[in-house]
């Protein structure tokens, strides 16, 4: 077993995991973060975006023992108590989610994008989600969900 | 309002974009799905399968895993019921191999252990030893006489002598003379069509969480379309009482047909029962690809005559679907919806259930009606473009209306096809001017829809607001529609309403969410459900006021004197009566337990516009625009988003999508790198207009919406991609391969 040290969403954690357990395993099964999902555990869905010192990775291609002295975000750490991200906020409002279970992977990606490229086209969203499946909304409502967020917060700026 | 009355305006809360009630825990990851779920001392499992397509199961030892330090218990097929029978022995035999494996994949054994680690080492260690047999995966082959057999004895009564021992059913329907209408035909087109079978694809695998012990009594948590038909299942696998396993459905991420069967969850509780501790089991990528149900792979005939004016004089269709190892590929759907939009005096259709070495096929979206639209649309199109004429006006020519003798023997009641394809053909779209090596395509679709046994209960809480329960997994924001529907119905806000998917143990029997049937049967169970509710409310106001019952009404979240004569009295609004029904009778539920039999079917009209690559077979879908009738949009936001979530399943059905079995009957890509479903940016905005024709069987019109969306994109686009690339494409996917062959073959043949 190896002995972590890492910080997630802010928060100092440790943890002990095998060598070949993933982060995605880690965060879910140590530490009880179940918003990053394993859709694949290949890296091809996306569904267990997260954020490691400010990197977009899938978690299930990331091993546990990666992360120690890492900054690690994940879909818990958007809001900000009982405020949501402008993000989640818009999703919501535009019905960019059926099943859900990639929204929190896609969220976390999107804001990546967002900060990264805060004006984005729509063909950059789309080869930026690209890595992110989502098999109910045939991408749509998603996309408009996040040119408008990204429009409000150049307003807002 | 009468309690019985239909409502068609006048909406305050249906017909509104409101959020959803579970948006927040959706967006902040709380949502508990399948592998959600934790319970203390729980144990983790993994399943051996099958790497032969059809091998005789010669002896497994499990003594190596057993001795692995942290392994606490191995199940084989002798840990569960023996003595099944018909449909039950059929999904014991796909749950865990007897004899034989009957497909690459197929389970043999599990193991549960301490971790999940420990879990699948130890599955490794379990020895199975394996006779190979012959195996067969393509359905024409599977008919041929020198095929394998899969299973003797399997067919039914209805296939005619003489066929293979793996067709297992026919069916057979239609009206009037065909001959005689081919005969008044001036052009008659004749082809033939295959369609490989594609997979639902929901991006959550199977996982549940089990606990049984060994006084049998038992709880499971899992991801599923409906916990109901789970209970009645496992029960029936693990020789329990239905009534002492209580089963809780948990957020689902995505079902599409395909979380309507069991598969890891009577395994999970085998092991449960053997170990004595809590287990969870959770698929990988590669076995939901290679162990759970794709759809039926198919080979499909169609022959229609049609005179110089468009008139279609007659319309033959003959479909053979591949279901994998046994009985139940859709092949009836698939006969039944293949001209159900055309008003035909002359139709055939036939059907055979086959079966080959393949997972066994579950529902996916409209089952078998997606690849009929396919053949029989494509042949229609052909037929426009021989004789010179336009898509959409031949297909109104020839449209079902009501009272038109549907091909398969129902009278049509009021439907909405011709409406969703002048629709179509006023949207600016289907007039737009085309690039270079653009094509266009256009295709009708139809499904059933389904009612189906339903209970609902709504308890109203003191404060005057209401607790819904429905027993419909909300696979697609379904919880929203309820609750606008019960607070339509209560004169209440939406956000007064808490709906919440109950559980086995707490409410009666409910049917899957499937069949496009939870808007339709829980919303019309819902919103009788709330009527019983109003008329109790309107009860204590009337004793409250000494007089009648039947001289109070119900307005705008209040009891009210139904006129003069009736008295004068000030209104009297839910929450008093709510606040007092301890003193005035007792606790205020309303409650609906019956089978709706009034589903309206439901058609569709798609356009899409594809764009070929002739040097790389490459193509892309440039435009696309969905057309509908939803009867009436309880919440047009998620209406629209079903409309665009088929059309985007139907795109990537039609282009990229396919099993691939190699020689050797193993699948050859099980990930989602081989298996590529849509991606963000293979799609263009995916464009949609709501046509509402009420549907006379639901309070407010209701039809299902979920289906109808994937039943015309695979004709569409392979009009489109025809068009584009001069060339007529017979098999799907349409992938760059078969493309560049198709274009190949003409160049050859002229």
């Amino acid at each position: 077993m190896i002995h972590v040290n890492t910080k997630v969403n802010g928060d100092d954690v440790e943890f002990l995991c095998d060598p070949r357990e993933t982060l995605l395993d880690a965060l879910r099964d140590k530490l009880g973060l179940t918003g990053a999902k394993e859709g694949c555990g290949t890296g091809d869905c996306g569904a267990c975006s997260v954020t490691m010192d400010g990197r977009l990775v899938c978690s299930c291609l990331v091993l546990g023992a990666e992360a120690d002295g890492k900054e690690i975000d994940t879909v818990e750490g958007m809001a900000e108590g009982e405020n949501l991200h402008i993000l989640q906020e818009k999703f919501i409002e535009h019905a960019a989610l059926q099943c859900g279970i990639c929204t929190p992977g896609i969220l976390v990606a999107t804001k990546n994008l967002l900060e990264k490229h805060p004006e984005p086209t729509e063909t950059q969203v789309r080869y930026w989600l690209a890595g992110n499946l989502c098999r109910c909304t045939g991408y749509d409502k998603i996309i408009r969900a996040v040119m408008e967020t990204a429009a409000d917060l150049r307003k807002a700026s | 309002m009468a309690f019985d009355e239909t409502k068609t305006e006048d909406f305050k809360v249906v017909g509104q974009r409101v959020k959803r009630p579970d948006g927040v825990d959706k967006v902040t990851g709380k949502a508990k799905f399948g592998a959600d779920a934790v319970a203390p001392g729980m144990l983790f499992a993994a399943v051996v399968r099958s790497p032969h397509a059809h091998a005789g199961i010669v002896k497994i030892d499990t003594s190596k895993a057993e001795a692995l330090g942290g392994v606490k218990g191995v199940v084989t097929r002798a840990d569960f019921a023996t003595g099944l029978t018909g449909g039950d022995l059929d999904v014991l035999e796909n749950v865990m191999a007897g004899e034989k494996a009957l497909y690459d994949g197929h389970a043999v054994a599990a193991v549960a252990a301490t971790s999940q680690l420990i879990a699948r080492d130890a599955a490794k260690l379990i020895e199975v030893e394996y006779e190979v047999l012959p195996h067969v995966t393509d359905v024409d082959m599977a008919m041929a006489s020198d095929a394998p057999v899969i299973r003797e004895g399997a067919a039914d009564q209805s296939v005619p002598e003489g066929m293979h021992a793996n067709v297992v059913r026919y069916h057979e329907s239609g009206h009037g003379d065909i001959e005689a209408g081919f005969a008044e035909a001036d052009l008659v087109v004749e082809d033939s069509f295959k369609t490989e079978a594609t997979h639902q694809g929901y991006i959550e695998p199977h996982a549940c969480l089990a606990q049984l012990g060994g006084d049998n009594k038992g709880e499971l948590w899992c991801c599923t379309q409906g916990h109901w038909n789970v209970q009645k299942l496992c029960a029936a696998m693990l020789g329990l009482e239905t009534s002492q396993l209580r089963v809780t459905a948990s957020e689902i991420g995505g079902g599409f047909g395909g979380k309507t069967a069991v598969f890891i969850e009577p395994v999970a509780l085998a092991l449960s029962r053997k170990t004595n501790r809590p287990v969870k089991l959770v698929m990988s990528r590669s076995e939901v690809f290679r162990a759970t149900g794709p759809t039926a792979s198919t080979s499909m005939d169609i022959k229609i005559g049609m005179k110089k004016d468009g008139t279609i004089t007659a319309g033959q269709g003959t479909f053979r679907l591949q279901g994998g190892a046994f009985p139940g590929a859709p092949m009836e759907f698939t006969a039944m919806c293949a001209f159900a939009p055309y008003n035909l005096q002359n139709v055939k259709q036939v059907g055979y259930d086959v079966m080959a070495n393949r997972p066994k096929q579950a529902a996916y979206r409209a089952p078998g009606s997606p690849m009929a639209a396919f053949a029989v649309e494509s042949v229609i199109d052909e037929l426009c473009k021989k004789l010179g004429l336009d898509p959409i006006e031949v297909r109104l020519k020839n449209a079902s209306k009501q009272g038109t003798k549907a091909s398969f023997g129902p009278t049509w009641d009021r439907i909405g096809l011709v409406e969703t394809l002048e629709a179509a053909q006023s949207h600016p779209h289907y007039s737009a001017p085309l690039k270079e090596g653009q094509g266009r395509g256009i295709s009708c679709g139809f499904w059933f829809n389904h009612g189906g046994e339903t209970s609902v209960t709504l308890a109203l809480s003191e404060d005057g607001t209401a607790q819904l329960s429905v027993g419909t997994p909300d696979i697609g924001g379904s919880r929203a529609s309820m609750a606008q529907m019960a607070a339509e119905e209560l004169g209440i806000p939406y956000e007064n309403i808490r709906t919440t998917i109950a559980d086995t143990a707490t409410l009666g029997y409910n049917e899957v969410s499937h069949g496009s049937r939870v808007t339709y049967a829980s919303g019309l169970a819902t919103i009788k459900a709330a009527r019983s509710a109003v008329k109790i409310l309107c009860a204590r106001a009337a004793a409250k006021w000494g007089i009648d019952e039947d001289a109070v009404v119900w307005e705008n979240g209040c009891a009210k004197p139904s006129g003069p004569n009736a008295g004068e009295f000030d209104p009297l609004p839910i929450d008093k009566l709510t606040r007092s029904m301890g003193r005035t009778g007792g606790p205020i539920v309303g409650h609906f337990e019956a089978t709706p039999e009034g589903a309206g079917v439901s058609f569709a009209t798609h356009i899409v516009d594809a764009e070929v690559d002739k040097e790389t077979g490459q193509t892309k879908v440039v435009r696309y625009t969905v057309v509908q009738d939803a009867g009436k949009a309880i919440n047009p936001a998620y209406v629209e988003g079903q409309f665009q979530g088929g059309a985007a399943q139907g795109i990537g059905w039609a282009l990229n999508e396919e099993y691939i079995y190699g020689e050797d009957g193993r699948l050859q890509n099980s990930v989602f790198l081989d298996y590529r479903i849509p991606v963000a940016s293979d799609l263009p905005m995916i464009d949609t207009v709501i046509v509402e024709v009420p549907n006379p069987g639901h309070p407010y019109g209701v039809r299902g919406v979920g289906e109808t969306s994937i039943c015309p994109p695979l004709a569409a686009i392979a009009n489109a991609v025809s068009n584009a690339a001069g060339v007529r494409l017979k098999e799907l996917p349409m992938s760059p391969p078969r493309i560049l062959a198709a274009l190949e073959n003409q160049a050859k043949n002229g």
